[in-house]
């Protein structure tokens, strides 16, 4: 494992932004409907904002001179650190908008419990994402209980989205050593925060959280599904094919 | 029934102290999303402090074929016009 964790640490919650930012900026002209367009795209681009900070601070504690774009566009599968759900296809608008959820009621306490991080670089970079990812949190539930509680076709859409998506959950809050390396007070409680947020908004949704407790993990370990290969390849063709190419 | 949202007007207020002024229009289901609409639609580049949204369909407007007996009379009534008074620059902003 690497020496560092608060560079793994920083690798991990960059990779969640980066990963999720590429695949939600895929609507960008494809939404149901123009407002919706312009916010996903406005969510895209919060994520990929904090992902600079993120793989910035990363290539800082490395100290081999990468920079948050090395990292981003020339780095192989096996060695991103986001977590299994972000990385799950945008599918239809409820699948993305499920994954967004599922992602945004982690995401918030997280950068709100970072936010009195000892490691002040860990700490500013949280208190910099924590507004966007309350706003991304505000407007992910409210699309969640409207169309988990709307038509019949929306709510089925909204149910199989959380079936499909719910067993991805556990691997954001489950701690390892790299979580516990970071010293700040109150991470151990964001499962219980998680939890509680989630199944309150589900219970609002009129949907209901699968019986199954399986949970996947892996993607923090660098062990990924399928579906992250091809957005890579995506990604990073232009940096792969032009090494430095600059606009 | 129309399956098309209702049409809604948006009023952003730049800066303290400033009115609220027409920036443009959205469709949304009602007005709690209509506002979350106008914040990713019209304040992406840090234009507002505030946000207000009518329904189009609340809006009664002067209709453009009474445009001149509304408002050309008023054209050569220059003495209408406050011009000519001295404003004290104590007075600021009005």
């Amino acid at each position: 494992m690497t020496a560092d964790p608060i560079f793994e640490f920083a690798l991990r919650m960059g990779d969640n932004c980066l990963v999720l930012g590429q695949s939600v900026s895929a609507w960008c002209g494809h939404a149901p409907i123009l407002e919706e367009d312009i916010a996903l795209a406005n969510v895209a681009l919060d994520l990929i904002g904090q992902t600079r900070m993120w793989l910035g601070l990363a290539g800082e504690v490395e100290g081999k001179g990468r920079s948050a774009d090395d990292l981003a566009f020339l780095r192989d599968a096996r060695a991103f650190r986001n977590c299994l759900l972000v990385e799950q296809p945008n599918g239809d608008f409820g699948q993305t908008l499920m994954r967004q959820f599922l992602f945004d009621a982690w995401h918030h306490p997280m950068l709100k419990t970072l936010a009195g991080a000892t490691d002040v670089r860990i700490a500013e970079i949280a208190e910099k994402s924590v507004k966007e990812a309350a706003y991304h949190l505000d407007r992910s539930t409210d699309l969640i209980v409207r169309l988990g509680d709307g038509s019949d076709e929306s709510h089925h859409r909204m149910q199989a989205a959380l079936d499909g998506l719910w067993s991805y959950t556990g691997e954001l809050y489950a701690a390892d050593a790299t979580d516990e390396a970071i010293v700040v007070a109150g991470l151990s409680d964001i499962e219980e925060q998680y939890k509680d947020y989630t199944s309150k908004t589900f219970d609002e949704a009129t949907l209901t959280i699968p019986d199954a407790t399986f949970m996947h993990k892996g993607g923090k370990a660098g062990l990924h599904t399928e579906a992250l290969g091809p957005l890579l390849a995506d990604m990073q063709i232009l940096q792969r094919s032009h090494p430095g190419a600059q606009w | 029934m129309s399956n098309e949202w209702p049409l809604w007007e948006v009023f952003i207020r730049g800066q303290h102290g400033m009115a609220h002024r027409h920036v443009g229009s959205l469709h949304a289901p009602d007005a709690e999303l209509a506002i979350n609409h106008a914040r990713d639609v019209y304040t992406r580049r840090n234009e507002g402090v505030s946000i207000w949204v009518a329904k189009a369909g609340d809006i009664t407007a002067s209709a453009p074929s009474a445009k001149g007996p509304l408002f050309e009379p008023s054209n050569s009534k220059v003495y209408r016009h406050p011009t000519f008074f001295d404003i004290p620059d104590d007075v600021g902003r009005m």
